[in-house]
């Protein structure tokens, strides 16, 4: 008897849906949240989605460069981090706050 | 087997990524955000990507983000305080981000021929030996070029951090 596709193995659009996911959360997420470091998060969210959708082409496509490129993310996130954590803690010294709304004052 | 895994994880990462985008503390956003690595390595895994599995559990969800609890723990503030949303923002955001998602759903299904399925260990070119002959020979420009942003991503994380910028 012939077992069905999704038994002997997980069909490939499922990797792309689940980023699609996990991408949009992460937008809804920056674009709703007030506080500092959850939009901070949402963007490593997103990050990851990416990051998920290089390993699945790369196993589509039999080779090992979108395992490569996804290194390089999760290193330029690693600088990222660093750098957008130190400009949070400067803006919280300065300001006393991490709602976005009251560090608007480039609006203007 | 392999189907019934994969939804594990992916519902845990999808229900950790909606608790991140809910919560109103940071600090049960962070926690969120690990569950979510953690069963997106355990996907990288199912895809043959032992290193880069290896890479997401100690690089994210290790150095990132205890480097991100570090700073909310820091900092000490509470919960969010509410914003008052318009009633259209709150009553029609999720229901078209449901629609725009299954849109997009449809049209990868639609795409993307729904038999060829995933095997775990079809898939040997991502164990560290691999991704290292690859990273030091086609890649060793961009490799090279990645020490001197983490170089200044520590002179700017030092300067920013010491400094008063009025």
């Amino acid at each position: 008897m012939p077992f069905p596709y999704w038994i002997t193995g997980v069909p490939f659009s499922w990797y792309l849906i689940l980023s699609a996911v996990l991408f949009a959360l992460g937008v809804a997420g920056f674009l709703f949240r007030r506080n500092i470091i959850t939009v901070f998060m949402s963007i490593e969210l997103m990050l990851n989605a990416v990051n998920l959708s290089f390993v699945a082409f790369s196993y589509k496509l039999g080779k090992n460069d979108g395992h490569i490129f996804s290194f390089f993310v999760m290193v330029v996130a690693a600088a990222e981090a660093a750098v957008g954590l130190a400009i949070i803690l400067t803006v919280f010294k300065n300001r006393q706050t991490l709602e976005i709304d009251e560090v608007s004052s480039l609006k203007n | 087997m392999d189907a019934v895994l994969f939804l594990v994880f992916a519902a845990i990462a999808v229900v950790c990524a909606i608790n991140l985008v809910l919560q109103t503390h940071p600090i049960a956003s962070a926690l969120s955000l690990i569950g979510v690595m953690g069963s997106l390595a355990f996907v990288y895994l199912q895809l043959g990507g032992e290193f880069i599995a290896a890479a997401q559990l100690v690089v994210y969800a290790g150095a990132i983000m205890v480097l991100f609890v570090f700073v909310i723990m820091l900092l000490n503030e509470g919960k969010e305080r509410k914003v008052k949303m318009k009633l259209w923002g709150r009553w029609a955001g999720a229901p078209l981000l449901a629609c725009f998602l299954a849109l997009m759903a449809f049209i990868v299904q639609r795409v993307l021929p729904p038999q060829e399925s995933v095997r775990f260990g079809a898939f040997t070119g991502g164990d560290a030996q691999s991704i290292g002959t690859r990273l030091f020979t086609a890649y060793l420009l961009p490799f090279e070029v990645t020490s001197v942003l983490i170089l200044i991503a520590i002179v700017g994380a030092i300067v920013l951090a010491r400094k008063e910028i009025d």
